[in-house]
């Protein structure tokens, strides 16, 4: 089952202002395929076009080869999984999960055969008796995914189907999610305004953002080679660091305190916005040729984050081994950086990436 | 408390603590039903004066003949229910009354359904139906009944003017005794739909969206979605508009009084009707008294059978 969108747009007929702008996409059969974005972004709008929910202002949605813009949700074969469960109160779990089969006129020993599997699927067999409020999150959760298999349609969407789980929970059923995906092997479009979410169960991830599609590929692109600076603050905690910085011949200053050597990019622009992920910056304590002092360290275990501002009062954020002895008002010397990021400063798209260590990394010292 | 006791006793000793647990629970009762009266008193005197007083003193009248006063003159025993039971007049008020009840029930639920199910679409000004729909909760009794009285009316009233046109027989709607209960009737279920429509309405809205729209992925098509969805989820609301529109149909007075003032030849002289007739026209308060508490057993009972019968099947 492949779904494709074509220039996919929407605009509610109450605002001018589009809230969807031509969204373009082939998705194919059995990918896990994330949709992610903040709030605000279009994207359960997407997926609701997807399901037949919300029509289609503009441009042509393929499911399977067929024109599908007109075709009603229940002819669409696909399932939905919603954010809040969408169970049916006054229905036990077993009657929750066959209502749908029921109204498709399946023999009856057909529904069994389906409800008993799913929930089995699922594990929850014991409970099929149970009404949906004797229930934790969790399994409720699962109730809608039972219902969601039963119907065994090859698509399933999913309208952030977690977030209303704590986060430990969270993270088991995101596994237990990615593999029921694969050994059904379901072409599942799921929403989420969770990063983590998207970059752990994703085959491919779209990122949306101001109703435009931002990129479209796979977790490990998205990190290592964002499109744009919003794709690099999205995904990676703590946040990328995007610093203004100056161009000169060969290098990059920014607040004529870090110089980072260019190897290959030849740049016309004098400013530009430099993304540094904090793992890669590396440190070392001590007032000598000190070029940054810390403002707050956050320990998180195995290492800490810390901020520190550059003399020009720009803030970095830098992952360091929680071993080291720093406290906020040390002063540090940033002595290299592995990879950046090259970003316009106004379209704040791409200009270039240079991998690896610049440890050579000319550090000009600062009085503070 | 404590200071009262003496300095040297033992408070490990049995006694000692159980005289303890005793004078502070004592206390504790004092302090209590200080409160219960202050909270309790307003209403309990206000209730016992305008309702339960009243209550006891029909209760008695029952079983008593009056003097023109109200005052008990003879005592009858249960002759007077015996008698009430035994007069086909009283018998054909309770059919009238029972026949009302059920008709204005069921229609006020059934169209104030309609209404709000009608009124859930999303169409072009469907919020000046809303309001028009729920209009009638702010029209008085009698201002509905002058209205009606008009359409009412055998030779300028809306049902004869079209009754002329289809050149249909003529009803003399209020006159014809088969047809002044229905007209009653009408007006009821007209009265009660602002109130029934807007409660109904309220329920739906509040149902999630989330439910239908799965149900509508699944395939169920919007008839099964509203019997096997939106019913079984606004049933509290629908069991709670019923129970309301029953006891007030059992109380309907405004109406006939002002419309038909019970007859023709007592069609609709429902109960509540005969029992002002028989206390404050014919000046029998023994025999009201009684035609007053049977109305209360049956209302009573009826209501009780509805929670019994119905009650289990309402999803709270």
């Amino acid at each position: 089952m492949t779904i494709t969108l074509n220039q996919l747009s929407k605009t509610y007929e109450e605002s001018a202002q589009p809230v969807l702008k031509e969204v373009s996409v082939q998705i194919n059969d059995g990918e896990f395929f994330v949709i992610v974005g903040p709030s605000g972004c279009g994207k359960s709008t997407l997926l609701r076009m997807i399901a037949g929910l919300t029509s289609i202002s503009d441009g042509k949605l393929t499911i399977n080869g067929k024109l599908a813009n007109q075709v009603p949700p229940k002819d669409r074969a696909l399932s939905m999984v919603f954010q809040s469960y969408a169970l049916f109160p006054f229905m036990t779990v077993a009657e929750n999960v066959g209502f749908g089969l029921k109204s498709r006129k399946l023999p009856s020993s057909e529904i069994n055969h389906r409800v008993d599997d799913a929930l089995a699927m699922v594990n929850l067999s014991d409970l099929r008796d149970r009404k949906p409020k004797e229930l934790s999150g969790g399994q409720r959760q699962r109730v809608a995914l039972a219902r969601a298999i039963a119907s065994e349609a090859k698509i399933c969407l999913m309208d952030e189907p977690l977030s209303n789980l704590d986060a430990q929970l969270r993270a088991k059923m995101r596994i237990e999610l990615k593999q029921l995906q694969r050994n059904l092997g379901l072409t599942v479009i799921y929403v989420t305004h969770d990063q983590v979410e998207a970059m752990t169960m994703a085959d491919r991830v779209m990122v949306l953002n101001d109703q435009r599609v931002q990129q479209i590929d796979t977790p490990i692109n998205l990190y290592q080679r964002p499109n744009n600076a919003f794709v690099a603050q999205f995904f990676g905690t703590p946040q990328i660091n995007l610093l203004k910085a100056n161009v000169a011949e060969r290098e990059l200053v920014i607040d004529s305190a870090l110089h980072l050597p260019m190897t290959k990019t030849q740049i016309n622009n004098s400013k530009v916005l430099v993304g540094i992920r904090p793992a890669d910056v590396r440190i070392q304590i001590g007032s000598r040729g000190a070029n940054a002092r810390v403002a707050t360290v956050s320990y998180l275990g195995n290492q800490s984050v810390i901020t520190a501002v550059l003399n020009d009062s720009q803030t970095i954020r830098i992952v360091a081994d929680s071993q080291l002895q720093i406290a906020a008002d040390d002063l540090i010397k940033i002595i290299g950086v592995e990879d950046f990021h090259i970003f316009d400063i106004n379209s704040q798209k791409l200009i270039g990436s240079q991998k690896g260590d610049v440890s050579d990394a000319r550090v000009a010292a600062t009085e503070f | 408390m404590l200071e009262s006791l003496p300095q040297n006793s033992n408070l490990q000793d049995p006694d000692v603590q159980s005289a303890l647990v005793q004078i502070t629970t004592s206390a504790r009762w004092r302090k209590d039903s200080l409160y219960v009266t202050l909270f309790l008193g307003p209403s309990l005197l206000l209730l016992s004066v305008f309702v339960f007083w009243p209550m006891i003193k029909t209760l008695y009248l029952s079983l008593f003949l009056t003097d023109n006063l109200g005052h008990a003159s003879v005592f009858v025993g249960l002759s007077n229910y015996v008698n009430l039971f035994k007069d086909p007049a009283y018998l054909s008020s309770l059919g009238a009354t029972l026949l009302y009840v059920i008709a204005v029930s069921v229609l006020t639920i059934v169209l104030g359904m309609l209404l709000a199910v009608a009124a859930q679409q999303h169409l072009q000004g469907i919020r000046f139906f809303r309001t028009i729909f729920s209009s009638t909760m702010g029209i008085s009794v009698s201002v509905a009944a002058i209205f009606w009285l008009f359409a009412f009316n055998p030779s300028v009233g809306v049902f004869a003017q079209i009754s002329q046109v289809l050149h249909l027989p003529e009803i003399n709607w209020l006159a014809d005794p088969h047809f002044a209960l229905l007209a009653v009737i009408i007006t009821t279920v007209w009265m009660n739909l602002g109130f029934t429509f807007l409660i109904l309405f309220g329920a739906l809205q509040q149902l999630p969206s989330s439910l239908f729209e799965a149900a509508k992925i699944a395939g169920v098509n919007k008839t099964t979605q509203f019997f096997k969805i939106s019913l079984p989820l606004i049933s509290p609301t629908l069991f709670f508009v019923l129970v309301v529109t029953l006891i007030d149909a059992f109380k309907s007075f405004g109406l006939i009084d002002l419309m038909t003032v019970g007859g023709p030849n007592n069609a609709t002289n429902l109960l509540v009707y005969r029992v002002y007739q028989d206390a404050f026209l014919n000046g029998n308060y023994g025999l009201a008294s009684t035609e007053s508490v049977i109305l209360t057993v049956i209302i009573a009972i009826i209501t009780l059978l509805q929670f019994k019968l119905l009650g289990k099947r309402v999803n709270y």
